[in-house]
């Protein structure tokens, strides 16, 4: 008697709940006014930043954004299209910034003649940006600003 | 015994074609008796016609996407590559095709152009590059011929759509109207210098100038 009562009390509040979850549209900020059941239409692709213009890096270690296009560049086994401006020798032709010496190390601390394997492949640090409005904004406040502050390490 | 026979068949078939072709020659160098010069001269120019047009259809017919993309070689490898390219599709929609960019547009050239592609035919009847590997180890020699030609005629496919005088620098992009004030419009470097590889993929770029 207790267990069809329990399963009589199980189906009312499984029902109860699909009702609620059917009636209301249950929706987060970044999804925007889709309901959580249903797939929203995606949204537009923002256009990538194309200057030449270097961005400024928020802290010492941030790896360099790339400020312009790369559609279609290749970087693969067989050649690396960031490499035919960004290279040593190519900077002089290119006047585009020579890849970090940090690139030329191999493991070890060596440096070699070339970039090291291990940093040929660009795009795994360095991204290109896109022009738009962040749905979710950033209070991230470099060193600087940190210090200008009266009380150093005080409010955020 | 069945041999001797065919043997015997492929003799008089022979012979008879000789004594055909020598009969037509006789009939050909003979002066005309029944029909007049303009007649003669009429028809012959209606024929000319005929034959040119039909002529110029096959040509252009070869110049066409479909039939570049009628061998796997082709589908396969360097039209598969294109698809993901600016040249195949772009916001304004307008293609690039194969002939576009590998046979010039003016005649002569076209008809150069078209003696060397037969080597092409060539290569597909005995599998030159038929898998993917042979495709890929021969990749690198394929490109350096192309590269080569755009080099000697001055980028003259690409000009046939972009050319310099149109260019609206303003439009471009910083990096890009630089580039071309500095190198192009200089004539110190011509499109293909620096636009290797955008219609199709890279082969291993070690040794090629400018490249890592």
């Amino acid at each position: 008697m207790t267990r069809n009562l329990h399963i009589v009390l199980l189906v009312l509040a499984i029902g109860a709940g699909t009702g609620t979850l059917a009636a209301q549209s249950l929706n987060s900020g970044l999804r925007g006014p889709t309901p959580l059941n249903d797939e929203g239409q995606a949204s537009p692709m923002a256009p990538t930043r194309n200057t030449s213009e270097r961005e400024v890096r928020n802290y010492p270690e941030q790896p360099p954004v790339i400020p312009h296009s790369i559609d279609g560049y290749q970087v693969d086994l067989n050649s690396n299209k960031c490499l035919s401006c960004h290279a040593r020798a190519r900077t002089g032709e290119s006047q585009a910034p020579m890849v970090s010496i940090t690139h030329f190390m191999d493991r070890d601390g060596q440096f070699l003649a070339s970039i090291s394997p291990r940093r040929f492949f660009c795009t795994e640090c360095h991204v290109p940006q896109s022009v738009t409005n962040p749905p979710v904004s950033n209070d991230f406040v470099d060193i600087d600003t940190m210090l200008s502050r009266a009380a150093p390490g005080g409010r955020r | 015994m069945s041999a001797d026979d065919s043997k015997a068949a492929k003799e008089g078939l022979v012979r008879r074609a000789w004594a055909f072709a020598r009969e037509l020659w006789d009939v050909l160098v003979r002066p005309s008796t029944v029909f007049g010069l303009g007649v003669l001269v009429i028809a012959g120019f209606a024929a000319g016609v005929i034959f040119w047009g039909g002529f110029n259809t096959a040509l252009e017919l070869t110049n066409t996407e479909k039939f570049c993309t009628g061998c796997h070689e082709m589908r396969e490898n360097v039209f598969a590559e294109l698809k993901s390219t600016i040249h195949f599709t772009n916001r304004s929609g307008v293609r690039a095709t194969c002939p576009d960019c590998h046979v010039p547009h003016n005649w002569t050239d076209k008809i150069a152009r078209k003696m060397q592609a037969s080597k092409e035919v060539w290569g597909h009847l005995f599998g030159f590059i038929d898998t993917r590997d042979k495709f890929v180890d021969k990749r690198l020699e394929l490109a350096l011929h192309e590269w080569a030609r755009f080099k000697a005629n001055d980028s003259l496919e690409c000009r046939n759509c972009h050319s310099a005088e149109s260019m609206d620098i303003t439009k471009q992009s910083p990096r890009a109207s630089v580039a071309h004030q500095r190198f192009l419009f200089t004539g110190e470097k011509t499109c293909i210098d620096c636009h290797k590889g955008i219609a199709h993929h890279l082969p291993d770029m070690r040794g090629v100038p400018g490249w890592q």
